[in-house]
């Protein structure tokens, strides 16, 4: 039995979606795209076309809502099924977009550029508690309007595990997925298998900007997934309690559904977000709050109950180094978001509310996820008698590490950290050079990279996929693109 | 009973109530209070006393921002009689206030224009997402003091250096302060880019500000 935590009761959930839907009706969404306010009226919503607010009647979004798909499936470039968006099945991925890394070596946060980027998905390729990728950070030294794409570039260049990504604009939305078609074997063959999901974020209170309608529309007709981010901040750009907070975060979801449903209805969507409160003292929006995971559960329950796959933004955390708050606040939320069944839970790897990105905290957070999903497996009945039988032979001495099954199920029982964990004597560990956490993590990821091995890709689809990439360079401005 | 009054005026900031400070400031225009006094020597206060907590970290925004609206409610009730007795309350400065361009974070900016307006400067908001020619634009015709800049990206935060850049172009840059701010901005940035004034949070803003009306010799 996978562990649960279901943190709202059984009435509160029906509460919290009928007062979404009283929301989408009065103050009504705020859609800034004419083509999503028409396709909404078709279906039956009032527009007042000056205002750019659509009210959208209860059973125009529940009929919307009829066809979102309760699952689907990621695929790897070797076209396998790797992440299950549905049921409580849970994954973990990196955070995405930052922009600052933690320098390992000076312990200042920089501007991060390419290699630090190609570290990142190096890193989340070789551990096994990461099942996709993410387009992690934003690489200073690349043109803006190439920034999105040329992330998703570096992740098919160096790893075969699906990722997480999204586009800065609706031109290069079509161009990602054209990206990722090459590989898939063209664009149906993606549909069909797809190997990303692309995030789309509302703003906050219930708009759906021009360009957030747009990718809404856009990748429903493409077939791609969507993954909706929506990022109620309570108390400032939603209601300061909690559970109003998830009434808008359900408001914003279903209205992005809708949507996104009546632009191709059956097209793949995600019941996501990143919610915060705000940190009253700094104005800050921490990532690591217990407020901001239990927003998380709550939405992820609410989405649940509607039968939705779900996605959320945890395992991060706001502190600037690799410390004692970095470790609680990405550990806690991590396992607050697996015990929730969130289905993609990305954020590991972040400092500084989702700005930094540290590659040695992504190997330490690794070990959080390990853990996390041992607890998801439960307490499991591997044997009948529970016990009993174990003792014979025994005698009352401490001799079970004789016992065969001992052997057999350890590794079923035990989750086995990386050497970043010290669980070795005091002796041992004054012997290994006294190290921390941190200074454990650096040793093993340069033992990482020299071990990685990129993948084996048909060279005539890197080839192509390079051709197109350069000349959206060279449009951009760049003579070439960087070396590696 | 003056005095009760100005001190009943600042509690109302303090406690953040808008309607009280509002019923005060009318109340003090009936007892033939001058509205500057009630302004200065009561209202102020309070606006003084969060404002100094808040810096402690004895107080939070909430409680900051709601100050500010119970202040802006009093100011504009003693204003208009102002004007209707023909005087004026003498403002510290004027400020142009800002997001840039291609930004479109409102919070902080919004929080210190709050802050700069209760301290006793005219600012003029301009919203978010203002091209720097709107910016230095409005600064030039309503010959303000300060250009106050706000960023909350580090890919927009490189368009302050712009203001400041058009403000020489124009051979406005003696005559105008630039105060930068934002969650990337830091002091370094603000002496990287020559700006004249940079606070990490909206409280130091208003003293910023002064201390660069002092520097313009104002």
């Amino acid at each position: 039995m996978q562990p649960q935590l279901r943190i709202l009761s059984s009435e509160l959930v029906p509460q919290i979606i009928d007062e979404a839907f009283q929301l989408l009706v009065n103050p009504g969404i705020k859609v800034q795209l004419k083509e999503a306010r028409t396709s909404l009226a078709d279906a039956g919503a009032r527009v007042e076309e000056e205002r750019e607010v659509v009210q959208i009647p209860e059973e125009v979004a529940r009929k919307a809502l009829e066809t979102v798909p309760h699952e689907f499936f990621l695929y790897n470039q070797d076209g396998e099924p790797s992440v299950h968006y549905g049921g409580d099945t849970v994954h973990f991925d990196p955070g995405s977009s930052g922009v600052n890394v933690l320098d390992a070596e000076t312990m200042q946060h920089r501007p991060a550029i390419t290699h630090d980027l190609i570290k990142v998905i190096k890193t989340a390729d070789s551990l096994w508690q990461y099942d996709a990728q993410s387009t992690a950070l934003v690489c200073s030294e690349i043109p803006k309007e190439i920034g999105d794409l040329y992330r998703l570039y570096l992740v098919l260049l160096f790893s075969k595990k699906p990722v997480i990504t999204g586009a800065f604009s609706t031109k290069n939305t079509s161009v990602m997925i054209d990206m990722l078609a090459i590989f898939a074997g063209g664009r149906d063959a993606l549909v069909q298998k797809p190997t990303a999901v692309f995030d789309v974020c509302p703003s906050p209170p219930l708009i759906w900007s021009q360009f957030g309608s747009q990718s809404l529309i856009d990748l429903a007709r493409a077939g791609i997934p969507a993954q909706i981010v929506s990022m109620p901040l309570a108390g400032v750009a939603a209601p300061v309690t909690l559970l109003g907070s998830v009434v808008q975060h359900t408001a914003e979801c279903i209205s992005g559904m809708t949507i996104h449903q009546l632009a191709k209805p059956g097209s793949p969507i995600v019941w996501g977000g990143a919610p915060a409160i705000m940190d009253m003292r700094h104005g800050t929006t921490p990532m690591g709050a217990v407020e901001t995971a239990m927003i998380d559960a709550a939405y992820a329950q609410v989405g649940k109950t509607f039968g939705f796959p779900t996605h959320s933004y945890m395992c991060a955390s706001d502190a600037k180094v690799v410390d004692y708050q970095a470790g609680m606040e990405s550990s806690t939320t991590a396992m607050i978001g697996a015990l929730a069944g969130i289905n993609m839970i990305s954020g590991a790897g972040m400092l500084d509310f989702l700005a930094c990105m540290s590659t040695e905290k992504l190997l330490i957070d690794a070990e959080a996820i390990g853990m996390a999903k041992r607890m998801l497996k439960g307490m499991q009945v591997h044997t009948d008698p529970l016990a009993a039988d174990m003792y014979e032979g025994i005698n009352f001495k401490g001799e079970f590490l004789k016992l065969r099954l001992t052997r057999q199920l350890f590794k079923e029982e035990q989750y086995l950290p990386s050497a970043v964990i010290d669980r070795g004597s005091i002796r041992t560990w004054q012997q290994m050079g006294a190290t921390d956490t941190f200074t454990r993590a650096k040793t093993q990821l340069q033992d990482l990279l020299n071990t990685y091995q990129p993948p084996d890709l048909p060279l005539e689809q890197v080839a192509e996929l390079q051709k197109l990439v350069s000349g959206l360079a060279k449009e951009a401005g760049m003579d070439q693109l960087p070396e590696f | 009973m003056t005095e009760q009054m100005y001190s009943a005026m600042a509690q109302s900031i303090i406690d953040g109530e808008s309607e009280e400070a509002e019923k005060l400031a009318k109340q003090s225009i009936e007892l033939g209070i001058d509205p500057l006094d009630a302004i200065n020597q009561g209202f102020v206060l309070g606006v003084d006393h969060v404002g100094n907590l808040f810096s402690r970290g004895d107080a939070y925004l909430p409680e900051l921002v709601m100050a500010g609206e119970a202040m802006k409610a009093a100011v504009n009730v003693l204003e208009t009689e102002m004007t209707k007795q023909g005087t004026e309350r003498k403002m510290l400065g004027s400020i142009v206030l800002g997001t840039i361009e291609g930004d479109i974070h409102d919070i902080g900016k919004t929080l210190v224009g709050t802050m700069l307006s209760v301290g006793g400067f005219k600012v003029f908001d301009l919203g978010v997402d203002v091209p720097i020619l709107t910016l230095v634009e409005k600064a030039r015709t309503e010959t303000a003091d300060i250009i106050a800049v706000s960023a909350l990206l580090t890919t927009t935060m490189v368009k302050q250096r712009d203001v400041i850049e058009a403000l020489d172009d124009i051979g406005l840059r003696s005559a105008i302060k630039v105060m930068v701010g934002g969650a990337p901005v830091t002091r370094d940035w603000a002496e990287e880019i020559g700006a004249d004034g940079y606070s990490e949070d909206a409280v130091g803003a208003v003293a910023v500000a002064k201390e660069l009306l002092v520097a313009k010799g104002l």
